[in-house]
């Protein structure tokens, strides 16, 4: 029985053995995008989970070139080993970069807006698991409202998170970059497209995969798939492409499936009033508003 | 290929390298010590859709004359694979000893 999305990867392994948790979603989003990839991509890790799980001297779980790199650095490590290695002559290669949400949407942001200001030929891919995991699970630009994390605790007063998250996708975007498209690590086959697809595009590529955490998130193990797809389903994400100056929306919902149920089932959001819920509804709402008047759908 | 665990897992100071480059791929550990439940998989049930090895997170999964197998040298046990997989063809067991 053949797997169209598996026929069109490799059949090798380029992350293995490593130290991620059990059922950790950006180690499958890091296993996947290498596996489009292949043998020359050179793959550029900042500080955070993928590297700290990928590099335990001498575990090297990477069976490409990998390199760690500084926290604020993905983006500018990826324009060095890009320009390096043309300079070299070397032609058949991807530099392609993982960082967190914190390593993307906070600390490496300026990195990465200078990258696609040049136009640098790097593909740049966020997993988004909504916090700062490797360090403990505390809050990053990009982390939900209501989401309790260690610096934004649950309390009496103060239900978490008071932020909403960070539109990356779309700021990616607002520099006129060449392709950025979001993703979910519960939709496989878009975002290993989305991958091929940015690796056939000359200039600075985006890619922001939702990729849930069932430690900081507080789901069991074998729930980051169905999470990552419920995240979708439910409204609270999107799938999309921002390409030639328009936005394409990739999936649209006939009916959302219930946001409280996602977010109870989510010991992060566990705490939540029937108010904040609402609130994150109204938000999900004004958002699709907003896209269904902004965004084209198609394929 | 994909990374294997290397026989020897003994390091002499000579061997380490001296800057902070070293050969990819190179594993010394296994993760099966982690699992306290195994996936198991029923060959007879089991139509090698592969759906199961594309979501895997730690990629121990292959299908081989259309049957699914698992490396349990690095399966962790998260129970992805038996949610995925439709037709029931995998079942997790309580790990024993
Ligand atoms: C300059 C700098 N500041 C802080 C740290 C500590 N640190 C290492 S990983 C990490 C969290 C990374 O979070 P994120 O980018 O979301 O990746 P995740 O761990 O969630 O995968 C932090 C704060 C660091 N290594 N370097
Ligand atoms: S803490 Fe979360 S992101 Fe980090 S390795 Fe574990 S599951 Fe993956
Ligand atoms: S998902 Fe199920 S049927 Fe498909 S290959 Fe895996 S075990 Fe076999
Ligand atoms: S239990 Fe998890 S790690 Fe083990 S084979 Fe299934 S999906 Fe892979
Ligand atoms: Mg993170």
């Amino acid at each position: 029985m053949a797997n169209k999305t598996a026929e069109s990867i490799s059949r090798e392994e380029f992350f293995y053995g490593h130290k991620a948790c059990a059922g950790c979603g950006g180690s499958l989003a890091v296993r996947a995008a290498l596996k489009v990839l292949g043998q020359n991509a050179v793959s550029v890790l900042p500080a955070g989970c993928m590297s700290a799980v990928g590099f335990n001297f001498p575990q090297l779980c990477f069976s490409n070139n990998s390199i760690i790199s500084t926290f604020a650095g993905t983006a500018s490590m990826l324009t060095g080993i890009e320009a390096g290695l043309r300079a070299k002559g070397y032609t058949d290669f991807t530099a392609v970069g993982f960082a967190g949400d914190g390593g993307t949407a906070d600390i490496g942001i300026q990195a990465l807006s200078g990258a696609i200001d040049r136009g640098d030929n790097i593909i740049y891919i966020c997993y988004d698991n909504e916090a700062y995991m490797n360090t403990g699970i505390q809050k990053s630009g990009l982390t939900p409202f209501g989401a309790r994390t260690t610096t934004t605790p649950a309390g009496q007063n103060i239900h978490g998170n008071i932020r909403e998250k960070k539109n990356m996708f779309e700021i990616v975007a607002a520099h006129g970059i060449p392709y950025a498209a979001t993703a979910s690590i519960g939709y496989l086959p878009d975002f290993i497209e989305k991958v091929r697809k940015a690796s056939q595009i000359k200039g600075t590529k985006y890619i922001h995969v939702i990729a849930p955490c069932p430690t900081g998130w507080g789901i069991a193990p074998d729930e980051t798939v169905e999470i990552a797809k419920e995240v979708v389903d439910s409204g609270l994400w999107y799938l999309a492409e921002y390409e030639n100056g328009r936005f394409i929306l990739n999936r649209k919902p006939k009916q959302f499936t219930d946001a409280a149920a996602y977010l109870r089932k989510q010991g992060r959001f566990r705490h939540l009033s029937d108010e904040d819920i609402a609130h994150v509804i109204e938000s999900r709402d004004r958002k699709w508003e907003y896209i269904n008047q902004n965004f084209t759908y198609g394929g | 290929m994909k990374p294997y665990l290397r026989e020897k897992t003994a390091f002499s100071f000579d061997e380490v390298p001296e800057n902070t480059s070293f050969e990819a791929g190179y594993l010394v550990s296994v993760n099966s010590g982690w699992r306290s439940i195994r996936p198991v998989i029923d060959a007879a049930k089991c139509i090698g859709c592969e759906q199961c090895y594309l979501y895997c997170p730690d990629g121990v999964i292959s299908v081989r004359d259309g049957k699914a197998e698992i490396d349990y040298d690095f399966c962790k046990g998260c129970g992805i694979c038996a949610k995925i997989c439709k037709i029931g063809a995998i079942r997790m067991e309580a790990e024993r000893g």
